[in-house]
């Protein structure tokens, strides 16, 4: 039995091999210094949101996820609004209160930072403004499946609020944790439209993947555009394929 | 000072059902049961007491330690108590012996007590490195005591422990919890539903029903009450304290001796001088007025009749008579009552049918 199931399981691993070297030989070589440039900043930029949102969301998904006022729902809607609003919207109204006579505007002159838009820590800003929901909620939903009884539990083990949040609710929360942290990253590496609003087409400081094929497509470069989808396709799948691993680990 | 050795709780707190009016002065060793249906607030006044349920307004002090007044509330973590909740509530992502240990993490090392000494009361030691999702509901919640207790609480609080469990893991609970009864210096505050727990385990009984107080006082004497059937129900009966004075071994029969006569039941093995809870339910007493000379109840007490109460039937009544210092109740309907023509202070025969031994 074992010589034909060895044979399988090489030829398997010709088949592995052979994609491993298609994918080599086809996209990653033969992406420009443009198109590397593009995706180290895009996965830079979503790095940096990624951890920006665990510190800002975790505080406000908590509270949402505990709060008994009935205004809840207000804060609610508007952290949800960027899911609904069409990208262009956000980055318009973020655009002008970026700009020298916006509050973010005015409030970075007189820091002396100058104004944010068509700069990287722009797009920072305005991608945490996007993406917050897609933080805020699976770990919302996290924290309200925990529920109360482990948090009376610590307390009653002379474990405080803060103490017992970070050694009973966050390792209880850990794959909503994962799940919101993979979400928001992905979802920063999607985004097109608010980028292009505040961040412009600067390469190096505001030039992201989405924002690079679009000029390829437009530029009618489609060899180029086809080599940097197709790796954007490869990388979202997988993110999804860990995700949902995750997901169904927890179940069991 | 002896005075201290008392836990003085008043809350006022109003819930949706009912609501909470308390003032009660508690005694600061022994079990206290809080027993009362579901909605009485026992559960919600166990919650004030561990500060889990806030009443700005509320006092607490155990044992001469202010735990809150108008002034200060210590938070629930500040608090020194133990408490078991219904379910366990054990940290699923932490082993039986990482449960066990995060309460002693976060107190001074003097005060920890010794923790092989409870994982020993409690007969936990071959489960120290499972999940708590590997255990059994009993198994739970032998953990969930001994995590509260290895705190080396001043105060003990258990709500339900038992209710989640089904009969064969009650039973296999219930000793470790008489152990405790036995051994434990400091009180315990018991929420429970169950007669058959209070009368095991409680020396004090609260009855509670719609978030005020019933009844309290010393077990022996509350259940000696005829005014309060309607929280009992079938379970009318009074509890005493005996000795195994006697073992027949022809007829594999025990004497307990109790204060003013003494009863003959079957023999548990228990040794003569061996001091025990015995149950006696109003439904297995019978009276008479001469002396029952041929009946298959062999256990017949002299007694005096000390008071007549209605039962939650309309048909049947309670009759306390007084043996010696002990009480009994006896249930009977009215019809037998009126027949025998049965009077306050008067003299007759108790039959007794069967009798429980607690421990």
């Amino acid at each position: 039995m074992s010589a034909c199931n060895l044979l399988v399981i090489e030829f398997h691993y010709i088949v592995i091999y052979i994609k491993i070297y298609l994918i080599r030989w086809d996209v990653i070589v033969s992406l420009t210094d443009e198109d590397w440039q593009a995706l180290s900043l895009t996965l830079y930029l979503a790095s940096i949101v990624t951890l920006l949102l665990f510190v800002i969301a975790t505080p406000i998904a908590w509270w949402l996820a505990r709060t008994k006022l009935r205004w809840k729902s207000v804060i609610a809607a508007v952290v949800a609004l960027p899911i609904v609003l069409p990208p262009s919207v956000l980055g318009f109204y973020l655009l002008l209160a970026m700009g020298p006579n916006g509050v973010i505007g005015y409030l970075t002159q007189r820091l002396h930072w100058g104004t944010l838009p068509f700069t990287f820590e722009g797009l920072v800003i305005v991608s945490a403004f996007y993406s917050l929901p897609f933080m805020v909620q699976p770990l919302q939903a996290a924290f309200e499946s925990i529920g109360d009884k482990p948090l009376e539990a610590a307390a009653t083990l002379r474990a405080s609020s803060f103490d017992a949040f970070f050694t009973v609710i966050v390792p209880l929360a850990l794959p909503g944790f994962v799940s919101a942290g993979i979400l928001t990253f992905a979802h920063t590496v999607g985004e097109f439209g608010v980028v292009l609003m505040v961040g412009g087409n600067i390469p190096g400081e505001t030039r992201v993947v989405s924002v690079q094929i679009f000029d390829y497509v437009e530029a009618l470069e489609y060899q180029q555009a086809h080599k940097l989808a197709g790796f954007m396709l490869l990388f979202s799948f997988l993110l999804l394929l860990v995700l949902n691993s995750v997901r169904l680990k927890k179940q069991f | 000072m002896a005075e201290n050795k008392i836990i003085v709780a008043r809350f006022r707190l109003a819930r949706c059902e009912f609501m909470l009016d308390v003032d009660l002065t508690l005694p600061g060793r022994g079990v206290t049961a809080l027993f009362g249906h579901s909605g009485s607030g026992k559960t919600t006044l166990l919650r004030c007491l561990a500060g889990l349920e806030k009443d700005p307004s509320g006092f607490l002090s155990v044992n001469g330690d202010c735990w809150q007044d108008a002034q200060h509330c210590l938070p629930t973590h500040k608090r020194p108590l133990g408490y078991v909740f219904q379910e366990a509530n054990l940290f699923p992502h932490l082993t039986v012996l990482g449960n066990l240990r995060y309460g002693i993490q976060r107190i001074p090392s003097a005060k920890v007590t010794d923790l092989t000494s409870v994982i020993d009361l409690l007969g936990i030691g071959h489960l120290l490195n499972r999940k708590p999702e590997r255990l059994s509901g009993g198994e739970r919640q032998r953990v969930g005591i001994a995590r509260a207790l290895a705190l080396n609480p001043k105060l003990l609080l258990m709500d339900e422990p038992l209710s989640a469990l089904d009969v064969q893991r009650k039973n296999e609970i219930l000793p470790y919890l008489e152990r405790l009864h036995d051994e434990l210096e400091i009180p315990v505050i018991y929420v429970t539903h169950s007669p058959d727990e209070v009368a095991r385990l409680a020396d004090y009984l609260v009855v509670l029903e719609q978030g005020t107080v019933l009844a309290e006082g010393g077990l022996f004497n509350v259940l000696t009450r005829l005014d309060l059937p309607i929280s009992l129900g079938e379970d009318v009966g009074v509890v005493l304290s005996a000795t195994i004075g006697a073992i027949d071994d022809a007829w594999q029969l025990a004497r307990l001796d109790f204060a003013g006569g003494s009863l003959w039941t079957r023999h548990h093995g228990f040794g003569v001088g061996r001091t025990l809870r015995v149950r006696v339910l109003a439904r297995d007493v019978s009276l008479a007025v001469e002396h029952p000379s041929l009946s298959s109840i062999q256990n017949i007490l002299f007694g005096v009749v000390d008071a007549i109460g209605d039962d939650h039937h309309e048909g049947l009544a309670l009759v306390r008579v007084c043996v010696g210092e002990s009480v009994f109740i006896a249930r009977l309907t009215k019809r037998a009552a009126s027949e025998l023509n049965i009077q306050l202070g008067q003299s007759l025969w108790l039959q007794v049918k069967s009798v429980a031994l607690l421990e």
